[in-house]
């Protein structure tokens, strides 16, 4: 009873003290400077409102000045722009104009303005120092090696909603919140055929049995992400950006069920960091906010068990000995 | 001269063979999941079949285990497993010792078995300890493992699946090492082989 009791508070205690030697290690992440975002810091908010009359209401006014007519429409939710979160998004302190021609300011918006190339990430933020942590250059090679590459209008904007956008895993507080809003950036498509079709004209694609090889589904879409699964891991990235064809997905339990889980260095990198800068001991998030059965081992635990066995059979060992020669 | 005894029940025998080979399953399949994909360690079993047999087994268990203690509430097996307060631990020490020093020096068995004594001190209570605390603590943290929508967030700031975790793993070592100590401690009977012949057909022999 008190060696059970023992080796359980043992056990209770070890696992605060533990130490790991397969941590990935990541750049410096660079003091995050902090911004007030929101609409009332926004300098071109009232003029966003010219666009936001229509864009942010569910119904908007198609008016002709020349006959004095006027009528609701609805406003399709495919071009409907959220102020909320749109003053909360990365960009938030842009005028609409910013990015999108001046032309748009007439309406019905002209065909040639509604055709214009977007920008490019990199049009801003390339060779900019400030940015510079982010690799953007890196993103956008391993970008171009990915599936979705090939497909006719697709960039980065299709992941990285411009209105929506903001960087999740970077600042996460709360790991399951960021898995949701990772994989609701693919289900977006891949659970939306609308929205799929107008980039393919293949069959529909359906997550749930593609996927029905991985046992307890719920639960690890829940704990992982889209891109553990689907993305090379890259040493330098924090988000690896590689996504490779399906037949090249992981689909061995043990490349996460394992001791040098992949996660530590997919969904798990930044923290793992973060938590051996502050506290001194990896493995910290794996042990606080997830459990993954195989990965959570602990050297001391084990250490702990092996000797107790050993002693175990070592007693047995001597006591049948003792047998054999008191005959 | 022989006395035969009828101590072990029908049920109880099944109980227990049946008991016997889920946890060696568990127990195998327990080591491969918790030692998945290391290259130092033997797989010998893919480990979505290791997942697959021990939650299987697990349920099995569970059930086989509602079993005995309801056999053992109902019927006269359970007083078998009563601990009295009263000498408890020089009972216990005194048969430590016979198994420590006295079996090697010939001196008589301190406890021996009768129609109120299936067990001696130190069986008994490691039989109720495993039965009645051990497994208990096993299947309640198994499940919080298989549903781990019912378990507590966190704990301290420390995960309450981790937690369950590391509870689930300690008491199935605990069980292992009883498991290694229980055959071996079975083999101390009059012959080796006595106490197996026991729990097969159910009589327990008494040579003079
Ligand atoms: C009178 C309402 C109204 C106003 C004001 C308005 N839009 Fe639109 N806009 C629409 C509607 C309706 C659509 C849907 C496409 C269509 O039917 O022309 C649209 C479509 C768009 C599109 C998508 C074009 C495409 O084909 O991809 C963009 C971009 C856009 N608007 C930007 C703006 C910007 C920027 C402003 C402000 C300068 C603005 N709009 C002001 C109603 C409006
Ligand atoms: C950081 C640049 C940027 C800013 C700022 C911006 N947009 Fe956009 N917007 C884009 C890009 C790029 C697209 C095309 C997205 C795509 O191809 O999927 C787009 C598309 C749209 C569309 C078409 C529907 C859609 O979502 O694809 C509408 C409508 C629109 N923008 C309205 C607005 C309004 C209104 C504002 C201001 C409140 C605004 N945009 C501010 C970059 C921006
Ligand atoms: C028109 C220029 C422009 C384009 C195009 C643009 N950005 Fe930005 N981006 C900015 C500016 C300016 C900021 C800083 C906004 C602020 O906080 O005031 C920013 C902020 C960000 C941030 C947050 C940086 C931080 O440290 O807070 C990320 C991440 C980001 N952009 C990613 C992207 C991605 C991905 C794309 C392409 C899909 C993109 N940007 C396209 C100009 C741009
Ligand atoms: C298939 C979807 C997808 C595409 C396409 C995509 N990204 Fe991303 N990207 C993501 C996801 C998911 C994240 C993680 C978002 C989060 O949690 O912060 C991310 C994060 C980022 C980040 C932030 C990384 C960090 O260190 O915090 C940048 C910068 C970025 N992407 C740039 C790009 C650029 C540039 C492109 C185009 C060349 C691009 N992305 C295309 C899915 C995509
Ligand atoms: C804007 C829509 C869109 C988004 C967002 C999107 N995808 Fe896709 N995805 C597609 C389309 C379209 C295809 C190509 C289908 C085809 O082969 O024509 C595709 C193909 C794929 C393939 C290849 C399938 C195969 O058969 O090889 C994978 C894997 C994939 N996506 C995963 C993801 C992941 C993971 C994310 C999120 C990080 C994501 N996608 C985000 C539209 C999207
Ligand atoms: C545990 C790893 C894993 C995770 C997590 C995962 N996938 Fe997959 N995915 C795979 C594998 C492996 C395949 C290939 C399946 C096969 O060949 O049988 C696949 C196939 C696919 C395909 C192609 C299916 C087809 O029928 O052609 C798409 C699209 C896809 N996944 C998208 C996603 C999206 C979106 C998510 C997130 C919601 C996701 N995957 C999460 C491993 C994963
Ligand atoms: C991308 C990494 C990854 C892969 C690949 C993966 N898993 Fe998991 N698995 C996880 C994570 C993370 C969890 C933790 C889930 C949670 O927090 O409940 C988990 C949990 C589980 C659980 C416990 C679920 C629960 O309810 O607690 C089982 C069983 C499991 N995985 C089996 C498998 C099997 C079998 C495979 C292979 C077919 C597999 N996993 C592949 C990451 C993975
Ligand atoms: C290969 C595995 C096992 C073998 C060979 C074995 C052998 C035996 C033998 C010979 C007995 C009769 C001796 C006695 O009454 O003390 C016995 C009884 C018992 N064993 Fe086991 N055992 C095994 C596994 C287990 C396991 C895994 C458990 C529980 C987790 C267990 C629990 C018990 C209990 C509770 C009794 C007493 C049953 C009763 O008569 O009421 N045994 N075992």
């Amino acid at each position: 009873m008190k060696i059970a009791l023992t080796s359980l508070i043992v056990a209770l205690i070890s696992v605060i003290s533990l130490t790991d030697k397969h941590a990935p290690v990541l750049q410096e992440p660079q003091d995050e400077y902090q911004v007030e975002k929101g609409r009332e810091n926004n300098i071109f908010a009232e003029d966003n409102e010219n666009c936001l009359v229509c864009h942010g209401e569910e119904y908007y006014q198609l008016s002709d000045t020349a006959q004095d007519k006027s009528e609701r429409r609805i406003m399709p939710s495919n071009y409907y722009v959220d102020r909320d979160e749109y003053y909360q998004s990365n960009h938030w302190s842009f005028g609409c104009l910013d990015c999108h021609p001046y032309d748009f300011e007439k309406f019905p918006h002209p065909t040639s303005a509604r055709l214009e190339e977007p920008f490019h990430c990199n049009d801003c933020h390339g060779f900019d120092e400030q940015y510079a942590h982010y690799h953007f250059d890196e993103i956008t090679e391993e970008y171009n090696e990915s599936v979705h590459d090939d497909i006719e209008g697709f960039s980065c904007w299709k992941c990285h909603d411009p209105h929506s956008y903001e960087i999740t895993i970077r600042t996460s507080e709360n790991l399951e919140e960021t898995i949701l809003y990772d994989n609701n950036i693919c289900l977006e498509c891949h659970a939306n055929y609308d929205k799929f079709q107008l980039l393919s004209s293949r069959d529909e694609i359906r997550i749930v049995s593609s996927h029905d090889w991985l046992p307890n589904q719920a639960a690890h879409f829940k704990s992982v992400r889209c891109i553990e699964c689907h993305t090379e891991i890259s040493d330098s990235l924090l988000v690896a950006h590689k996504l490779r064809p399906a037949d090249k997905a992981v689909k061995r339990c043990t490349e996460c069920h394992t001791s040098n889980s992949r996660l530590l260095a997919t969904l798990y990198k930044f923290q793992s960091k973060k938590i051996r800068n502050d506290a001194g001991f990896v493995n910290g998030v794996i042990l606080n906010q997830s459990y993954v059965i195989g990965a959570n081992r602990n050297p001391a635990i084990n250490m702990l068990s092996f000797i107790i066995f050993g002693g175990v059979v070592l007693v047995i060992i001597f006591h049948i000995f003792m047998r054999l020669i008191k005959k | 001269m022989s006395n035969r005894i009828y101590l072990y029940p029908v049920w109880i025998r099944i109980w227990h063979i049946i008991n016997a080979i889920l946890f060696l399953v568990l127990i195998f399949t327990g080591i491969a999941l918790r030692f998945a994909g290391q290259e130092n360690a033997v797989s010998l079993i893919r480990f979505d079949q290791a997942v697959a047999w021990h939650n299987v087994a697990a349920i099995i268990l569970t059930a086989s285990y509602v079993i005995f203690v309801i056999g053992n509430a109902i019927s006269r097996n359970g007083r078998y497993y009563r601990i009295k307060k009263e000498n408890f631990w020089t009972e216990l020490i005194a048969q430590f010792k016979f198994y420590a020093f006295g079996m090697f020096r010939k001196e008589k068995h301190p406890f021996p078995v009768n129609e109120e004594r299936k067990f001696n001190p130190l069986q008994k209570i490691s039989y109720v300890l495993a039965m009645y605390a051990g497994m208990p603590v096993l299947i309640i943290t198994g499940f919080g493992l298989l549903f781990p929508e019912i378990l507590i967030q966190q704990f301290f700031g420390i995960s309450g699946l981790l937690i369950t975790d590391v509870l689930h793993f300690s008491i199935g070592f605990i069980l292992s090492v009883f498991l290694i100590v229980h055959v071996y401690t079975c083999t101390l009977g009059q012959k080796p082989g006595t106490l197996f012949k026991s729990m097969m057909n159910g009589y327990h022999e008494e040579h003079d």
